[in-house]
């Protein structure tokens, strides 16, 4: 159990010094000072060995297999962190004049055609922050795209019941009506259900393709003309877009708008539950919509010199959505990840990915309920029960897994799956990893029917056992008490 | 150009052998990979991406350094740029434990037995955003100061059931935050007030919006142009009428002034790249979004809470999730899903390296340099600060006698990046430059400031 950084320290202890001002000190404005600033004491080594301690707590894609569905745990190539941090990136100014970063430009330029690209679509935006972000930026340009028409009617989008709990929501911040749309029975959006809601209120629908079950839909383009037909337009939720890299480009499926999770399909770090980066990818028609400023050229004198670029917002953009120009240093690291991959690199991630996932599906089925048997994309949904093991469930094969030194799937989503497991092996792993993570998981099935108290007590050989969540949401304690030092002064 | 050929397919990162790949499709039963793909439309199938060819490591490593050549930085330059985002030294043991694949090759940490020290680290940097802000309680961060600023706005909805619809921004909050409020707030029933007021009025003039419809008013501590203001009465008079108060903070600033929880702030949001992040071009940065307890279930985002272990070990979790929209779907206050995690991870390294005497320390320092940059423009003929009778924290508006932008232009063949010109963000301040001084200005670089200024205005 470690310290806090409070408990460290002593009285007049600090880590790092600063030189004096070297110019005549000005007099203070004493009516706007603070009284104590009551923050750690600490030596630098004594908060370096705290935080490097506290790191090995974590479970990481660095030491080990990280097969957590929907979040595309791949390897994170070091170069990337190299290149983020080359000083003429690092040390650039976002508000500095475009002639001094073209460097910078060119960067966010060529990343937004080769997005589009990747995606098969006109134009795109680096500005979101997240996918959440971006699934924003998405739902606001369907909105002002109806408005600029006129079309003042349209009120609700469609979302399968299968898709994320940020579509409803960023639905909702936009002011829509979220109308729910069941799966059949071969995980696919039902499609009767869904054209019975097509009509002159609607404003979209939101998929996710592959969906959260891992299944290609396999009557999308019905799906996005039935849509259109209706006048609506249809929004690609991006998250799994590591199973579609060079294989199939949305845009070619018919979608308008897509979001891509750069720290998912294109190995820029989760650190830890962000920086996320959501750049969003839209048909020629949304192009003017997108949100600004992106980078743009201005002149190219001639095709041998690099052309000039600068900011450009488009014509009816909904505007900013954040300060200055999205996670930079993220859009950095992704186009270091796709200038190592080209063309053929991203088809075999794709298809490495798909591989992966089916062969992990193939070697657990049996064992596991796959919860819609036919091939799989980049994740596999299993069920974590058993008639004949009825006090097992997926939490506790996701503790257990713990025990052999794996960070569990996804597990209680999707919502439609009783007891899912959603596995995500990615593209980065290796046969033996995944081996192994097969027979932990065919063991615990094992485990679940011969010894099910081991898995309800698990995980066992971890630093830390299972949390009480519910003592923490009935006696909240967001932060350490923080001593009163108010003699200093004051 | 060369390809990654070892496994007989281009790309990085893929580990499979051939004879892998071959026995793992026996397993499966597919006699190649692209039978796994069958359910995709043909016509969509494996389209021909127009994209460049593959480099290795080494060739993109060269790639990469003569495109960020390309830039002129900070790194090269001396700068009095600020304007949101901020040139502070990071000391070197912030970025050794960035660069700790245990951090930064994790995610959310959905499973605390195996992720206490992003959950750690997460309590750790609520508390310090507590203890410099003042407030009662921080979410796990934001994805920056606008974003950070466009929730506190839809906070306040929330809190107050959408009962009032007025909002009053201070042209003292950064433009770019403005502008973010008006992206999100479009096509709500929110109106927006009070950006049009004058800039030489204080935070009086906002009084006088207030009303009982009012559910927030927001203001910038120190504000876009530094300047320092006690919000002391206007808290009083938000209140007066049950509206909230919202202050959107530099954090180094906190290091020297008082915490907006002690002048009656009901959200601090805030830009918290200064902390610890390099300026790397506008992103990512660090959004600070804090509340009082009272308003905690109506705060955004992630909130790390601790509890115990079933060894009964101290430990943390995830908590209060009931708010967020995996469980909430279209009912959550906000869509968002993640935090700036690794940026929350550098704010927590380095205030706690700083600590207490180091971030006053750098904010008296700031504070001293800007005032002498400031005392020596403001004797240069031509010059002038027009709000210098306001106490200002590191950054101040300079009025010179050519349009900002030429004089920015001019001092940049010196080899100075200048202030922001203010003038497209606020008609009539043409003239107008905005200066920022912080502890990496040294004495020489504002001497050599002033000299330039006053060469490339010389008539």
């Amino acid at each position: 159990m470690p310290e806090l950084i409070y408990d460290l320290g002593a009285p007049g202890r600090r880590g790092v010094q600063f030189p004096a001002p070297d110019v005549p000190l000005a007099e203070l404005p004493q009516a706007h000072l603070r009284r104590d600033l009551p923050l750690p004491e600490v030596g630098e080594l004594e908060a370096l060995r705290h935080y490097t301690r506290l790191s090995q707590l974590n479970h990481s894609i660095l030491t080990g297999f990280y097969p957590l569905g929907s979040c595309t745990m791949k390897y994170n190539p070091v170069i990337n962190e190299d290149t983020a941090r080359l000083s003429g990136f690092a040390y650039a100014h976002p508000l500095q004049p475009t002639s001094m970063v073209q460097g910078s430009l060119a960067i966010m330029y060529h990343l937004q055609e080769w997005l589009a690209e990747i995606t098969g679509m006109a134009a795109s935006s680096l500005q979101p922050a997240a996918g959440a972000h971006g699934e924003l930026a998405g739902v606001m340009m369907i909105r002002a795209y109806h408005q600029q028409r006129g079309d003042a009617k349209r009120n609700k989008i469609l979302i399968p019941d299968s898709a994320h709990g940020t579509n409803p929501a960023t639905s909702a911040m936009s002011g829509y009506r979220v109308v729910e749309v069941p799966s059949d029975g071969r995980g696919n959006v039902d499609l009767a259900a869904l054209k019975a809601e097509c009509d002159d209120t609607l404003a979209g629908l939101m998929l996710t393709n592959p969906n959260t079950l891992g299944l290609f839909e396999e009557q999308v383009v019905e799906a996005i003309e039935a849509v259109h037909a209706a006048g609506g337009l249809v929004y690609g939720d991006g998250a799994n877009m590591n199973a579609l890299l060079g294989v199939c480009r949305p845009g070619d499926l018919g979608f308008d708008v897509i979001h891509l999770n750069l720290h998912k399909t294109f190995t820029t770090p989760h650190g830890g539950g962000g920086p996320g980066s959501g750049p969003v990818c839209v048909a020629q028609h949304l192009a003017d919509f997108l949100p600004g400023p992106i980078a743009g050229i201005a002149q190219q004198v001639s095709e041998s010199e690099a052309p000039e670029y600068d900011w450009v917002m488009p014509q009816h953009s909904i505007g900013r959505l954040k300060a200055f120009h999205g996670q930079f240093g993220m859009h950095v690291r992704a186009f270091t990840y796709i200038l190592m991959q080209g063309a053929e690199g991203l088809k075999a991630v794709a298809e490495h990915a798909v591989l992966n996932a089916n062969y992990l599906k193939a070697r657990l089925e049996g064992a596991y309920k796959v919860a819609y048997d036919r091939p799989c994309m980049h994740e596999v949904v299993l069920e974590g029960r058993w008639a004949d093991a009825p006090d097992v469930h997926a939490l506790d094969i996701s503790k257990r897994l713990m025990d052999y030194g794996f960070h569990p799937p996804t597990n209680y989503f999707p919502l439609i799956v009783r007891e899912a497991l959603m596995i995500e092996p990615t593209e980065t792993e290796d046969k033996a990893t995944l081996d192994a993570f097969a027979e932990a998981m065919l063991k615990i099935a094992e485990e679940a029917h011969n010894e099910p108290e081991t898995l309800r007590n698990a995980p066992h050989t971890t630093k830390f056992g299972r949390m009480d969540e519910v003592k923490a949401a009935r006696q909240l304690v967001l932060c350490c008490e923080i001593r009163p030092q108010s003699t200093v002064n004051s | 150009m060369s390809k990654a050929t070892q496994t007989g397919y281009a790309g990085s990162f893929i580990p499979h052998t051939e004879a892998e790949r071959a026995e793992m499709l026996r397993t499966i039963g597919a006699a190649e990979v692209s039978q796994l793909f069958a359910g995709i439309p043909a016509k969509a199938r494996y389209p021909k991406l127009n994209l460049p060819e593959p480099l290795t490591e080494m060739e993109v490593r060269g790639e990469m350094e003569s495109i960020a050549a390309a830039n002129d930085s900070t790194y090269d330059l001396v700068s009095f740029l600020g304007a949101g985002a901020y040139s502070h030294y990071i000391p070197s043991g912030v970025d050794s434990i960035l660069r700790r694949g245990e951090y930064y090759t994790a995610y959310t940490p959905y499973q605390p037995e195996i992720s206490q020290g992003t959950l750690q680290a997460i309590f750790e940097y609520q508390s310090l955003i507590v203890a410099l802000t003042g407030m009662e309680v921080s979410n796990a961060s934001h994805y920056d100061g606008a974003t950070a600023l466009a929730e506190a706005v839809n906070m306040a909805r929330v809190i107050q059931r959408g009962a009032r619809k007025k909002v009053i921004l201070s042209p003292g909050l950064h433009p770019q935050y403005r502008a973010t409020v008006h992206t999100y707030e479009h096509g709500s029933d929110i109106q927006l007030l009070g950006e049009d007021l004058g800039l030489s009025a204080g935070p009086e003039a906002l009084i006088e919006l207030i009303d009982e419809d009012t559910s927030l008013v927001a203001v910038a501590y120190p504000d876009f142009f530094g300047r320092i203001y006690d919000y002391t009465a206007l808290a009083e008079a938000v209140h007066a009428k049950g509206a909230l108060l919202a202050v959107s903070v530099n954090p180094t600033a906190l290091g020297l002034l008082r915490p907006p929880g002690e002048f009656g702030a009901d959200i601090v949001t805030g830009e918290g790249q200064p902390l610890g992040i390099p300026l790397s071009f506008g992103g990512p940065y660090l959004g600070i979004l804090a509340t009082r307890q009272e308003y905690v279930r109506s705060l955004a985002g992630r909130l790390v809470g601790e509890t115990l272990d079933n060894r009964g070990q101290r430990g943390y979790v995830l908590t209060l999730s009931t708010r967020e929209q995996h469980i909430k779907r279209e009912k959550a206050s906000s869509n968002i899903c993640t935090n700036q995690g690794l940026m929350m991870l550098a704010a927590t390294v380095y205030t706690s390296l700083l600590g207490k005497q180091g971030l006053r320390q750098v904010a008296e320092s700031c504070y001293h340099k800007a005032h002498y940059a400031a005392g020596q423009i403001g004797k240069l003929t031509g010059f002038s600060l027009p709000f210098a009778e306001t106490p200002f924290f590191h950054e101040f508006v300079i009025k010179g006698p050519l349009p900002a932008a030429e004089l920015n232009r001019r001092l940049l063949e010196r080899g100075i990046i200048g202030g922001y010109a203010l003038g497209e963000d606020y008609p009539g301040l043409e003239d107008c430059n905005l200066l920022a001084v912080t502890e990496v200005n040294s004495k020489e670089e504002i001497d050599f400031l002033i000299e330039s200024l006053k060469e490339v205005t010389r008539a």
